[in-house]
């Protein structure tokens, strides 16, 4: 590559494809998506300059609430889906033997490529009133009546937990392949409990592949719509709803744009942050 | 702890237990929809009322089964049309970012490299109302300046397309990328100095190599085309793809048709994986 | 002398095959005992079962006398090196050293004194902050030697640790071992597939083969006196002859090579020679000696160790044989016809 001085045509083919992509559906639409946020339509019939969209999130306690409690929300269940999946990437990476395991990575990624709408679909039937969980225990008797699951935050998190943890097994299980068994072994023969092999070597070790899953559920559950609207109730404060509703239903694009703009600003620091705490590159998330 | 060192049986079977019950929660939303579309009922509900292939094959007033539902069929060829378009657009592109990020040195790589990662972390919805605004915006300058009505700027089939690409070429990059990181660079040097162009060794020596990768990197970004709701809702104009004909569908008239063609994804989705899974096997 | 280490018929099945079978040894406190075998011989299961990794399926350990039957691998007075040394990556120098002191809550100035004390024995004052991922092959050695040692174990478990290094650090670190296990005087059990580590470094070499003991002895004598045919191929050279009889104390080479080897009072099909066993132009009075010609074929020249590729007159069969260290050979060529003798002692069969 040194000779690039000449009119290099192979350089020429590779950028500019890449420069459309980038320029054409990235920067350019998040630049007009900043400036909408800023403009109201003017009595002579052009548009102007105004904070009216942002000051309308702020001065509306339904807004901020909403947007705090998403916010709120995404972490919450970031930190669950670490909970709930952590145990299991460990098992089928350090635990079961191989021939069971790549089985049982298989099942583990069938929902994701199902898909969202599928998945919570199946959610909405399992929690229902007549669903297969009151079905169920009113037949062995337990409740008389179906316990209202459904439509509740309880089901509501179900479906954002189910969606996104798969997003944390395989980034975990991405660096777990990489930890030597023997460095478990070794701190074992020093002496070490099961608790502080956990705590000392194994989750320092994966830090790298928890923190990209972090993100990655993080980024997935506050831009949901699908769950929270389908298996949320009718109190459920989330606030990409809120965007629908700007886009899709009241058609106030400009108030629409500015709660976008809050909520791509409010997830980009919180993974930024994330990113400067444990020291990882934006390159490695995903994988 | 590991498979290598002794445990006590408790741990062992407590942990087992833990295992089995993650995964009944996982397989269980699969298997509620699959029973309930043979169910003899009119309502996605149990109890069961014996079987019924019904919402399959029906066609009559009560009930319209899934191969009669024009509806779904259409939305589902819409689907399968977008994500063709979207994984051959983005995976071309994708793979020609993968060879510029990893093969060329230049002027603000870093920044391009940043932006084309973005994606990531951006949520879909995002997206896809920045591009609605965007391409709006864009149309109604054409239309105002120079009278042109381009149709694809304003929502339909084909801004879906250059929606859902937008972010489907970042996971080809990262596919193809991944696998061009354990590219041999000797061998391109090898074909340069037996006076292949640039591009010819691109094309003959690198392009080959990383075919497994294009195409595996080819049927994940149609994977993820063909189940986007969140970005494609934005965009879509009157013809409905498949996740948001469900959706309305599941919001505001819920059939077990909607099972029976959740089902059809099922069985398409665990075939294709557990063919993926043998042709893995067979290499090794 | 105490024994510290004894291992009476021990046994381990795995499901379809079995990895160690009936071994029985002792190891004798502050010694240094290599278990040496080709890979797959069992050694590495053996260790494991030492650790407590892995139960046996048969048989009793006992450290000191006591039995370890049941007691999980953090409880037993050993460490190991592991072959990869298995450092802790997220770790500096000084973190790895005094992680298995931290578990035994022991208090923080105890510690600062013992890594710090272990650290000056192993040559790496002043690298407590590195991270492991900085220092070089020798260095990242020390560190897991450190780290097992400053347990204060009975028996320190090293698992084939050079294996690792380049061939002029694994020289130098052989010695360094055998120094620091002097000074120290902790008893070492050594695993390895490398004869030349275990021969220069233990007191007592175990040969292991297919799961059991083949000979323990001082590596002196393993080399002197083979007992199997086994050791006496696997440890050092020799040249190997398949023999066609062996009647009336005449061993005939397949080839038809004739030697004599009289009190020969079995029958033997196999037998070896050492290379710097043959005597070049032996004196005629030497006694208890075959004499036989040989054609040199090339010169293999290794500074002190160089052989001669030679071909016996009388048969065809092919020798390797060392040249003397002195310089009365020097000129030797090839194409010369050269006498040979060698002693009926060292002629061993099996």
């Amino acid at each position: 590559m040194e000779n690039k001085k000449n009119f290099n045509v192979t350089f020429y083919l590779l950028i500019i494809p890449v420069l459309l992509w980038l320029v054409i559906l990235i920067v350019l639409p998040h630049i007009d998506l900043l400036i909408s946020s800023f403009q109201v339509d003017s009595d002579a019939g052009g548009k102007i300059f105004s904070f009216e969209h942002y000051m309308a999130f702020f001065k509306n306690k339904i807004y901020w609430l909403t947007f705090v409690n998403t916010a709120a929300y995404a972490i919450g269940v970031t930190i669950l889906a670490f909970i709930v999946t952590f145990p299991i990437a460990f098992y089928l990476t350090k635990v079961i033997s191989k021939k069971y395991a790549s089985f049982l990575v298989l099942l583990l990624l069938i929902p994701l490529w199902v898909g969202e709408l599928v998945t919570v679909y199946g959610w909405m039937i399992i929690l229902g009133d007549h669903g297969v969980v009151n079905q169920f225990l009113i037949y062995i008797g337990l409740i008389d009546k179906p316990l209202p699951l459904l439509y509740t935050n309880f089901s509501m998190t179900i479906g954002l937990l189910y969606m996104s943890m798969l997003f944390m097994v395989v980034p975990i299980m991405s660096t777990l392949e990489s930890l030597d068994d023997s460095l478990i072994e070794a701190a074992s023969d020093l002496g070490a409990s099961k608790w502080t092999i956990f705590r000392k070597i194994i989750i320092p070790y994966s830090m790298p592949g928890i923190t990209s899953g972090a993100i990655i559920v993080f980024m997935l559950v506050i831009g949901d719509y699908v769950a929270p609207d389908i298996l949320g109730g009718k109190s459920s404060l989330w606030f990409t709803e809120q965007i629908y509703n700007e886009f899709l239903a009241t058609f106030n694009w400009g108030e629409g744009a500015a709660f976008g703009f809050l909520l791509l600003f409010i997830s980009s620091s919180i993974i930024w942050l994330t990113l400067k705490l444990s020291g990882q590159k934006l390159e490695r998330v995903g994988s | 702890m590991i498979r290598s060192l002794p445990n006590s049986p408790v741990y062992k079977y407590t942990y087992r237990f833990y295992a089995i019950c993650f995964f009944i929660f996982l397989v269980m939303p699969l298997i509620a929809i699959s029973v309930l579309a043979f169910n003899n009922s009119d309502f996605v509900a149990l109890p069961w009322r014996g079987f019924t292939l019904d919402w399959f094959f029906a066609n009559t007033d009560q009930r319209t089964g899934f191969f009669a539902d024009d509806g779904l069929i259409q939305s589902i060829f819409i689907s399968i049309k977008t994500a063709f378009y979207v994984a051959t657009l983005s995976t071309i592109v994708g793979t020609i970012a993968a060879l510029l990020f990893e093969e060329e040195k230049f002027r603000f790589k870093g920044l391009l490299y940043f932006l084309a990662l973005t994606p990531l972390v951006i949520p879909g919805v995002i997206l896809g109302i920045s591009i609605l605004i965007s391409s709006t915006m864009a149309g109604g300058y054409l239309q105002d300046h120079f009278g042109w009505d381009i149709e694809f700027l304003s929502p339909s089939f084909w801004l879906v397309v250059l929606g859902q690409f937008s972010f489907a070429a970042t996971y080809v990059m990262r596919l193809v990328g991944a696998r061009l990181k354990k590219f041999d660079r000797t061998l391109e040097e090898a074909a340069l100095s037996l006076k292949a162009t640039r591009l010819q060794s691109i094309i003959y020596v690198t392009i080959p190599f990383l075919r497994p990768a294009i195409i595996g990197a080819f049927v994940v970004a149609f994977l993820i085309s063909f189940s986007n709701f969140n970005t494609t809702i934005f965009l879509i104009g009157s013809d409905p793809t498949l996740p948001v004909d469900l959706y309305s569908r599941i919001k505001f008239s819920s059939t077990p048709v909607l099972n029976a063609v959740s089902f059809l994804i099922v069985v398409f989705i665990t075939v294709a994986a557990l063919i993926s899974l043998f042709l893995n096997r067979n290499k090794k | 002398m105490n024994k510290i280490l004894e291992i009476k018929n021990l046994t381990k099945s795995f499901k379809d095959f079995t990895a160690v079978k009936d071994v029985n040894f002792d190891v004798d406190e502050g010694g240094f005992f290599s278990i040496l075998g080709p890979s797959g011989c069992g050694k590495t299961t053996l260790l494991r079962m030492i650790s407590g990794f892995i139960k046996e399926s048969q048989g009793e350990i006992l450290i000191k006398g006591e039995s370890m039957s049941g007691i999980p691998p953090e409880k037993r007075p050993v460490n190991i090196v592991f072959q990869n040394l298995a450092l802790f990556p997220m770790m500096n120098v000084k973190e790895n050293i005094a992680f298995g002191l931290k578990r035994q809550k022991i208090n923080k100035s105890e510690i600062e004194e013992r890594v710090a004390d272990m650290l000056a024995r192993v040559g790496l004052e002043g690298f407590e902050k590195k991270k492991v991922t900085e220092l070089s092959g020798g260095q990242r050695q020390r560190v897991a030697i450190a780290r097992s040692l400053v347990m204060k174990p009975s028996i320190l478990l090293l698992d084939e640790p050079l294996g690792a290094l380049d061939r002029k650090l694994r020289e130098h670190m052989k010695i360094e071992l055998k120094l620091l296990q002097k000074e120290l005087g902790t008893t070492f059990i050594y695993i390895t597939h490398d004869q030349s580590e275990a021969l220069v470094m233990s007191d007592k070499v175990a040969v292991m083969n297919k799961g059991r003991f083949e000979q323990i002895d001082t590596p002196r004598n393993l080399y002197k006196n083979p007992k199997t045919a086994f050791v006496a191929g696997f440890v050092g050279e020799s040249n190997r002859f398949e023999l066609k009889s062996s009647d009336d104390g005449l061993l005939v080479t397949q080839k038809g090579w004739k030697l004599e080897k009289p009190n020969l009072d079995f029958k033997t099909e196999i037998l070896y020679i050492r290379p710097e066993a043959f005597i070049l132009a032996p004196s005629d009075n030497l006694i208890n000696i075959n004499r036989f010609k040989v054609l040199i074929k090339t010169i293999l020249f290794d500074g002190s160790n160089t052989k001669v590729s030679a071909i016996v007159t009388s048969s065809g069969d092919e020798l390797l044989i060392s040249l003397p260290q002195n310089a009365r050979f020097e000129d030797i060529e090839e194409g010369d016809e050269v006498q040979v003798g060698i002693n009926y002692e060292n002629l061993k069969c099996y």
